[in-house]
């Protein structure tokens, strides 16, 4: 097996990546764009915990200390914003250029030159986002779903730029998954049936398509606030005949197939780091699939449970509340499934897999607020509570970021042919662990209680629960320069990771060296028995 | 190795996105008319002409008006009755009284909305000063009229119906209507 690979490598040695800053600009190399994407959504993830350090800070303490009221709701938006789409999305696109076609035996994306476009368009964007902070009127500050009117009738001039930074996102996360459907569906290595892919090219596969029905939706939304803006139209205007209900039917449309966008491929990188480190095949291979593409469907149909407060007719509200239900069923199958994997099984806790078991405990937990949430008149009091906080926060943070770490520990040695140092990467799992807890736990408590979201000042009842979150938070925070410091050593490092790096991990991009060489596959790999974990 | 394959997929999900597109602006006549079948946002219809029906007089029902200035309107904008009472079937008349108290001639939109909501549906207007702009000079006042039918059909357990008002300043709305109006003469 390993002869074979090794011949291919040779063949390939030539062709080395360019020297210089253009290599990076020029690139239509899968893997220097997915390293860019990470580095991308690295450097927003720092940028928007600065923000909710921000937000934290002022939270510290009842009454207003830091920063004023007007500053504060820029922070929880702009916050809110620069996660979800700078952080979070474009990490798992990154990880979608360096594992996909490695995983199904390609040699490259399927349209190189759109990748390097989709990738290169983001800074474009974040850029313009960012730098409403400098401009008159100031930062967006109608939270990250800005409903109208608040961010049409009422929102500050640079509005605009906003709207022309969501359209850009939106193109990049639309020519980023057309190539990733593109990739998986035309590039396999023959004779790769789709039910032996890995999860994680599965999870890809099924995201790119809610990415591809649902990214336009949101185009669509920010075109219609840009047309009430600037053009007279009454979209969303009551005065003029619309209705700022649409909006938010529209946006959430988006909305919640979004929130599964940024948990499904999470669920793939979970699928095979958990099998490696119990070194059991994946319990349920197909149930996962089926459960995945399940999820993505219910996805469509539940948007208006955002909405209960918004006035909707009981038969609605009654629907809404039992088929957002239904997605604990396959998000169930997936939860067992992974204990089941886990069962009897040989485990060993390296770094990604406690991220892993992490993130299979804290995901569920916020799972179960979102039930708590689903219920219609339960809901009526959580709404727009801290309580909301803490269940995305917990499916977010200790769900989808927790992912990514523990994809970034697990394939790093394959990206850099480097091991990273274990004694730190545990460390810095123990410390996000702990601080994620202090910060996000207690704010079920102070969100049951009635402390509303988005606020700058509280009554004095929360402090007490307000000042252990920002403790937390600080510890989290800081706790990801840990994070920086053991992915440069790594890179640095002469440490030397074999081609198989873990024991028993299984799949295609494990049979090449490490690091994996510029240009992998260029012939397909015959030995497809490794393909799936 | 297979490229015009690959071309023809990505141009074919590319009009998946762009019909996605659409279907995002396709929601916004769909809602209009979700909303008008089951009165989910709480208006009334358009304009209905008026039929002679059979009054129902075994049936009385409390009609509430309320008027609301949204944010930002500074006229003055009230109902000169507060309550009513009707049968099902009959067409009743009330007036709300607007009041320009700016130093500028202004334009005003009302904009209904019924409470329960599912109620909306069977209340009908021959004549409403909604159905039009109400434009006032500086002090000028007006008495708007509203007729309307509570119909026969209305549920039975709908015994107070409330019709609230707001009004919004349309007047920078109609301006720019106005310039593009000229520009294109």
């Amino acid at each position: 097996m390993s002869a074979v690979i090794e011949h291919d490598h040779h063949e390939d040695h030539h062709h080395g990546p360019d020297k210089g800053l253009m290599r990076w600009v020029l690139t239509t190399n899968h893997k220097d764009i997915g390293t860019l994407y990470l580095w991308f959504s690295f450097i927003m993830f720092l940028t928007g915990g600065v923000f909710a350090l921000v937000i934290r800070a002022e939270l510290f303490q009842p009454g207003l200390q830091i920063v004023e009221p007007e500053f504060f709701i820029q922070m929880t938006t702009m916050h809110g914003l620069i996660m979800v789409f700078g952080a979070v999305m474009p990490a798992f696109v990154g990880l979608a250029n360096w594992l996909v076609p490695m995983m199904v035996g390609a040699p490259d994306m399927a349209l190189p030159r759109m990748n390097n476009f989709s990738f290169w368009i983001l800074p474009f964007a974040f850029s313009m986002l960012l730098a409403t902070f400098f401009m008159e009127g100031g930062a967006p500050n109608f939270g990250w779903t800005f409903y109208a009117p608040l961010s049409t009738e009422y929102a500050p001039p640079t509005v605009t730029f906003f709207i022309f930074g969501v359209h850009l996102m939106g193109a990049s996360s639309i020519m980023g998954s057309i190539n990733i459907i593109v990739t998986i569906l035309n590039m396999r290595a023959p004779g790769l049936k789709l039910m032996q892919m890995p999860l994680f090219v599965w999870t890809w596969l099924i995201t790119a398509y809610l990415l591809l029905a649902v990214m336009p939706v949101l185009a669509g939304v920010v075109t219609m606030m840009l047309m009430d803006i600037h053009f007279a139209t009454a979209f969303f205007d009551a005065g003029g005949g619309g209705d700022p209900v649409l909006f938010q039917h529209v946006f959430w449309f988006f909305g919640h197939p979004e929130v599964y966008i940024m948990i499904l491929p999470a669920f793939g990188i979970v699928s095979a780091i958990i099998p490696t480190f119990a070194r059991k095949r994946l319990f349920g291979y197909a149930s996962m699939v089926y459960a995945t593409s399940a999820i993505a469907f219910l996805s469509f149909i539940v948007w208006a449970h955002h909405m209960f407060t918004a006035g909707i007719p009981i038969t609605g509200e009654l629907y809404f509340m039992y088929a957002t239900m239904l997605i604990a069923i396959p998000t169930g199958v997936k939860v067992f499934n992974w204990v089941a994997t886990m069962w009897k099984g040989s485990m060993t806790f390296e770094t990604p897999m406690l991220f892993s078991v992490a993130f299979v405990i804290l995901f569920t937990i916020g799972g179960l607020s979102g039930l708590m949430l689903a219920i219609v008149p339960a809901d009526f009091q959580y709404h727009d509570t801290y309580f909301v906080v803490a269940h995305f926060h917990y499916v977010l943070v200790p769900g989808a970021v927790f992912s990514i770490m523990a994809a970034v520990y697990y394939w790093l040695p394959k990206w850099t042919g480097n091991m990273y140092n274990e004694a730190l990467g545990k460390t810095h799992f123990w410390l996000s662990f702990v601080g994620v807890n202090i910060t996000f736990f207690p704010q079920h408590f102070t969100g049951l209680a009635g402390m509303p979201r988005r606020i700058p000042d509280y009554a004095l009842q929360f402090a007490d629960y307000n000042m252990i979150s920002s403790c937390g938070a600080f510890l989290f925070g800081f706790s990801q320069i840990l994070f920086l410091f053991i992915i440069l050593q790594t890179i640095q490092d002469d440490k030397k990771a074999t081609n198989q790096v873990w024991e028993s991990a299984h799949g295609l991009e494990w049979t090449l060296p490490s690091p994996a060489p510029y240009h992998s596959f260029s012939t397909p790999p015959k030995n497809l028995q490794e393909a799936h974990g | 190795m297979e490229n015009t394959n690959t071309t023809s997929f990505a141009l074919k999900l590319a009009a998946v996105a762009l019909g996605m597109f659409g279907f995002g602006f396709a929601m916004v006549p769909l809602y209009d008319v979700i909303c008008d079948i089951t009165g989910l946002n709480g208006k009334t219809g358009d304009q209905v002409v008026a039929r002679d029906d059979a009054i129902d007089t075994s049936r009385e029902i409390k009609v509430q008006f309320i008027a609301n200035n949204n944010a930002g309107m500074s006229w003055e904008f009230r109902p000169t009755v507060r309550t009513m009472t009707v049968h099902p079937g009959a067409s009743y008349r009330t007036d709300f009284f607007a009041r320009n108290p700016t130093a500028r001639l202004m334009t005003a939109q009302a904009v209904p909305s019924v409470t329960p909501y599912y109620a909306s549906r069977y209340l009908h207007k021959t004549e409403c000063f909604c159905f039009e702009q109400q434009q006032l000079a500086n002090g000028e006042s007006i008495d708007m009229p509203l007729h309307f039918v509570v119909d026969r059909d209305v549920p039975e357990d709908v015994t107070t119906l409330t019709l609230a008002y707001t009004l919004f300043d349309v007047t920078e709305q109609v301006d720019v209507a106005q310039v593009r109006l000229n520009g294109l003469n």
